[in-house]
């Protein structure tokens, strides 16, 4: 049944979007324009085997830096997702590196197969960069990729990352091209916060690391939850809660070392949150790797619902999930009792 | 609307225009020039050509309506309304939390709605089906599938195309708007598709090729669509130019996506009320 139509309250309502696109950054937060463009325009000053490819999104995952730096190494294949995949994995049999972008849903719903023959099953040398992963956009389901870390860490050879803030995804973009084989990124893209910058970090390819140390929770978090975590923690220390946050940025492999050994210290509820469906993401994947070594911490998961997500604003969908940073404070709390 | 029952198709698309400009004002953005490009299709679509129930749009008998480039939802809601489908106070919510009426069209949200766009080159396809499921119950309804000029990069699309002709679906009338415009920029730049006439003929289609804003092309087109004798399916090549009607957004720099200072809207409307009196 469809829903029935209720007239607008009257007076003017607050204006909300369901527009494709949305600013994932906070009023005022100190953000960088575009760091996956300028980051790959930088290495590829001294990798001549960097070719970029889209499907008719390279303004839209700020591959357009790319293809203005170097015009003849950039392909425009048109709105052709299947096509992008196929032709980025036969650039890579004749030794050429493609950073290929479009959307997460994309990538991983229209194009799985074609990823799975022509670049994952060949082991090729391909990057593929996803805008729009989890729920980024308020645009309704077509464009909400809650479960691309669940399908990509099923498919053997694939590395799986998911960075944090613009820091993390410059990066990243110099770790995975350094990488040998295929890579799935997740793509922060336009104005992205910045935010580990206030932490000593860099990314390492496979490395989960520390940001803060906590005695009553620990997080273990991945992308844009890991900067919902540290502002969590924030507000949480005024209620004398001490939340520490682990950074798992990368999804597959995983750095079972560092988690199960966080994860190990005793006396800490571990709560695994990430921009994904509850379904086959890190949650799962770090639940499976305690149980399967016997650290049976208290374990709670802070994800999407089993459930297609609706259109409307980013922020009203990110409450109304439970992963913006009141939600996810308020959840805490909750728990701890 | 029912208190002009002999409104003109002009008029028609007149108020379809309006009526997406006026969502357009609601979020200052959006697929604006689109609605604008195509208002005079829907208008012959939905006030010469189908058949359906305003006040029942899940009637049996109706013919469907599939908009497969969801992102013109703005346009179909602006039709949708004029038909009496949707109330006209219902498009200040448009794309607003909790509205009927999203960006993105999507059949559990609207009623008029037929399938659930957003993920192009996906409405053929479902075409394909809808229409093998009419002849299987025996139906006379068609199947028209409104679908853009990006969509047709997408090879899915040409799968439908083959597997229409294959199963000789002549009770599918698709349309393609060619605005010449995709995300990244103008789609002859995109991958090139021309010459598209006769690659459909050659794909088994019966093909028309038009100007998609000179209402009189677009009843001639519609009626040989709906008339022609052959078991084949049909397509409509509609030539359009976005932004149509507002002269101002005719010829400002072409983007897929357009942001309007708050008072133009209000020019707008008047550049639309002038064209409707010259
Ligand atoms: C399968 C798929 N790939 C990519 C997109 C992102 N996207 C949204 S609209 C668009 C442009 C498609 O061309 P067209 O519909 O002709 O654009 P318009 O005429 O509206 O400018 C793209 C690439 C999408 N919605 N679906
Ligand atoms: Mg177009």
């Amino acid at each position: 049944m469809k829903p029935k139509f209720s007239p607008p309250a009257p007076g003017k309502p607050r204006l909300t979007t369901s527009a494709m696109i949305a600013s994932i950054a906070a009023d005022g937060q100190a953000t960088k324009p575009a760091p996956f463009g300028h980051a790959l325009v930088e290495i590829a000053s001294t990798r001549p085997d960097i070719v970029g490819m889209t499907a008719d999104l390279g303004k839209y995952t700020d591959l357009h830096i790319f293809a203005k730096a170097y015009p003849d190494r950039f392909y425009q294949m048109g709105m052709a997702e299947q096509l992008l995949f196929g032709a980025a994995g036969g650039l890579a049999s004749e030794g050429f590196t493609p950073f290929a972008t479009t959307y997460a849903v994309f990538a991983s719903r229209r194009a799985y197969d074609f990823i799975h023959q022509t670049i994952a099953e060949e082991d090729r040398d391909v990057k593929i960069v996803a805008a729009l992963p989890g729920l980024t956009s308020g645009y309704g389901p077509s464009h909400q990729a809650a479960e691309d870390l669940a399908l990509f860490r099923a498919m053997p050879n694939m590395v799986v990352v998911d960075p944090c803030d613009a820091l993390d995804t410059e990066q990243a973009t110099a770790a995975i091209a350094a990488h040998k084989g295929p890579v799935y990124m997740r793509l922060l893209r336009g104005n992205v916060p910045m935010v580990l910058d206030e932490y000593a970090y860099s990314f390492e390819l496979g490395k989960a690391k520390l940001l803060r140390d906590g005695r009553d929770v620990l997080v273990i978090s991945s992308g844009i939850l890991t900067m919902r975590a540290l502002e969590a923690a924030k507000a949480l220390a005024k209620d004398k809660v001490s939340l520490g946050v682990l950074h798992c940025p990368t999804i597959k492999p995983l750095d079972v070392e560092t988690i199960r050994r966080e994860a190990a210290k005793s006396g800490r509820l571990v709560v695994v949150a990430e921009n994904h469906t509850e379904i086959g993401g890190l949650g799962e994947a770090v639940a499976r790797d305690l149980m399967l070594n016997g650290i049976h911490p208290a374990f709670r998961h802070i994800a999407l619902p089993d459930e297609f997500l609706g259109a409307g604003a980013l922020p009203t969908l990110h409450d109304r999930y439970g992963i913006s940073t009141e939600a996810i404070v308020a959840t805490i709390k909750g728990w701890l009792g | 609307m029912a208190e002009l029952p002999n409104k003109s198709l002009a008029d028609r698309a007149y108020h379809i225009r309006r009526n997406a400009v006026l969502m357009g004002e609601v979020q200052g953005q959006g697929y604006i020039a689109q609605a604008l490009d195509i208002a005079d299709v829907l208008a012959v679509a939905y006030f010469h050509a189908m058949t359906y129930r305003p006040e029942d749009p899940e009637w049996e008998g109706r013919d469907r309506f599939l908009l497969s480039n969801g992102h013109y939802a703005i346009a179909l809601y602006a039709a949708l309304i004029e038909a009496g489908i949707l109330p006209e106070n219902e498009l200040e919510t448009y794309g607003s939390d909790d509205s009927r009426l999203p960006m993105s069209g999507m059949a559990q949200y609207t009623p008029g709605m037929e399938m659930s766009g957003g993920s192009l080159g996906i409405g053929l396809s479902i075409a394909v089906g809808k229409c093998l499921g009419l002849k299987r119950k025996g139906s006379s309804s068609r199947v028209y599938t409104l679908f853009s000029d990006g969509e047709l990069d997408e090879g899915s699309v040409w799968e439908a195309i083959l597997s229409a002709a294959h199963h000789k679906l002549d009770n599918l009338i698709a349309i393609v708007d060619i605005n010449n415009m995709q995300a990244d920029g103008p789609s002859t730049q995109m991958m090139g598709f021309e010459p598209l006439k006769e690659k459909l003929e050659a794909f088994g289609w019966f093909t028309q090729r038009i100007d998609g804003n000179d209402l009189d092309a677009v009843v001639a087109a519609f009626d040989a669509a709906k008339a022609h004798p052959g078991p084949q399916p049909r397509m409509i090549i509609a030539d359009t130019l976005m932004g149509k009607g507002v002269p101002f957004l005719e010829t400002r720099d072409k983007s897929h996506f357009i942001r309007v200072d708050a008072h133009e809207w209000q020019l707008a409307l008047q550049a639309l009320d002038a064209g409707r009196s010259a």
